[in-house]
């Protein structure tokens, strides 16, 4: 692994090597001094093109813990890059003799794009969402959360909620939990499932609350308002009536089945407020392994290209 | 080549045990062991045996992996396997015997004592080490040695423990 550009760039092998680096992160994180000098006197670049709280922050984290250096650049706003403007952020990178980048951006490919431009350089990039393409740090950081639950995912049943067709998450989701071995269960307004649909192996649920009972995890997607989301529903009250997760529906869900949500939750939305009480609930556990899983990919992809030196 | 057996290691250990408890039979609930992953902790939980029974106090034992502390990366790359450090109780006002197989250049010795820091602040760390081998590269050195060795630099001591390998001994090996 050079890069982390998609699920796809992993092997089942590889999701089980990072997650066991996680877990020792979890502890250092534990810790009284959470901190670990093993990346001392390397930087890593995070460049967010698009507006982000909590990945950006959960990035510098990690960096920090491992004693990475870390700059931030960001963008104001969501200005989509021309070509040239990305080629100069190239150049620059290159200039400033850094380690590694982690990136996000509004157009699909764009971390492939640098990694291929910054093949022979010995950076590693890693994508933190590009587009409506993939993010696989939320997808490592969601099958985490599941793994530290269940400790196997060999016929686990996940149910995806939300925007299918405009939701990173939900695609590099789909990926890692199918290489895995679970069994994904999708389910949206028609308007929001993605044309190559049938493609991506997965069954659809127009109405999920009679088979609530079914699943070992439900993912429940962000509306995503700047994605225009909205042209694509009658109304967002519409939406929480069919499509959100209410207290109610909690009861009908197995004992110690999970519920998720890569955030930000527009409340009342997605999930009606008073499901964050309930210990199935563990939006704020994801948070947190996510730094592990962070660092944990950090780490490894820096080791790489310190062995193959 | 063989340099010492099953026999002459646990003879050893059984004299460190004493040693440790002489010096510090006044302050025994404040002792604690912590190994070096992996044959450290073997060699700690012998000790904690031996400890134990000159007293009915419980010593706590906590393992280290100094993985993360070592101060090159090519070096973690050389041992992919990380286990993990556990020390599930505090520190604080500990006198900590840290305990290893071997100590050469030092520079192990040095990464554990970074991370006991970081779980804390004990009265006292004490280092005790079944080989001391020659060479150090910092100046750091042990307060109980089971064996003292004198071998050339390209010389490797390899110590295997019943615990974590087939057989049991300490070994010479020249290059």
């Amino acid at each position: 692994m050079k890069h982390l550009l998609s699920v796809n760039d992993l092997s089942e092998k590889d999701i089980y090597k990072i997650f066991e680096y996680a877990s020792q992160f979890e502890e250092v994180l534990k810790r009284p001094i959470p901190i670990v000098p093993s990346l001392k006197g390397k930087t890593v670049l995070t460049l967010f093109y698009e507006p982000s709280t909590r990945t950006q922050t959960s990035f510098t984290l990690a960096c920090k813990r491992l004693s990475c250096d870390v700059v931030n650049f960001s963008f104001s706003g969501s200005s989509i890059l021309k070509g040239e403007s990305l080629l100069d952020t190239v150049k620059n990178i290159l200039k400033m003799k850094i380690d590694g980048v982690v990136i996000r951006h509004s157009v699909a490919g764009v971390p492939h794009f640098l990694a291929y431009r910054l093949e022979k350089e010995r950076v590693f990039v890693i994508n933190a969402g590009d587009g409506t393409n993939e993010h696989p740090t939320q997808a490592l950081l969601d099958a985490y959360t599941i793994y530290k639950k269940f400790r196997n995912f060999k016929n686990l049943r996940i149910l995806i909620i939300g925007d299918i067709k405009h939701s990173r998450v939900a695609h590099s989701d789909i990926l890692i939990f199918q290489k895995l071995g679970c069994e994904v269960y999708v389910s949206s307004p028609y308007s929001l499932l993605p044309i190559e649909f049938e493609k991506m192996n997965v069954s659809y649920l127009p109405d999920f609350r009679e088979k609530l009972h079914d699943f070992d995890c439900i993912i429940a997607l962000r509306v995503q308002k700047e994605r225009h989301n909205l042209s694509y529903l009658s109304s967002i009250r519409e939406y929480h009536l069919l499509y959100g997760i209410k207290k109610e529906d909690l009861n009908k869900m197995k004992k110690n089945a999970l519920l998720m949500h890569p955030g930000p939750v527009n409340w009342g939305i997605e999930l009606s407020y008073d499901v964050l009480e309930d210990e199935r609930c563990v939006i704020l556990d994801q948070v947190f392994n996510g730094v592990a899983i962070r660092m944990a990919v950090i780490f490894l992809l820096l080791q790489e290209k310190y062995e193959n030196r | 080549m063989k340099l010492k057996g099953e026999r002459e290691i646990n003879k050893k250990i059984r004299n460190l045990a004493q040693k440790i408890y002489k010096k510090h039979k006044k302050n025994l609930d404040a002792l604690c062991l912590i190994g070096i992953k992996r044959r450290g902790i073997s060699i700690a939980q012998r000790l904690k045996y031996e400890l134990e029974k000159f007293t009915n106090i419980k010593i706590p034992i906590g393992a280290l992996d100094i993985s993360f502390y070592r101060d090159d990366l090519q070096m973690i790359a050389l041992s992919p396997i990380v286990r993990g450090s556990e020390i599930n109780f505090s520190i604080q006002d500990k006198i900590i015997i840290l305990v290893d197989d071997v100590i050469y250049t030092g520079r192990t010795i040095r990464a554990a004592l970074s991370e006991i820091l970081d779980y804390g602040r004990p009265k006292k760390i004490e280092l005790l080490v079944l080989v001391d081998r020659n060479y150090r590269e910092l100046p750091i050195q042990p307060d109980y040695v089971g064996f003292r060795l004198k071998v050339k630099k390209e010389d490797l001591i390899d110590v295997f423990l019943k615990e974590e390998d087939e057989k049991e001994g300490i070994y010479l090996k020249r290059r």
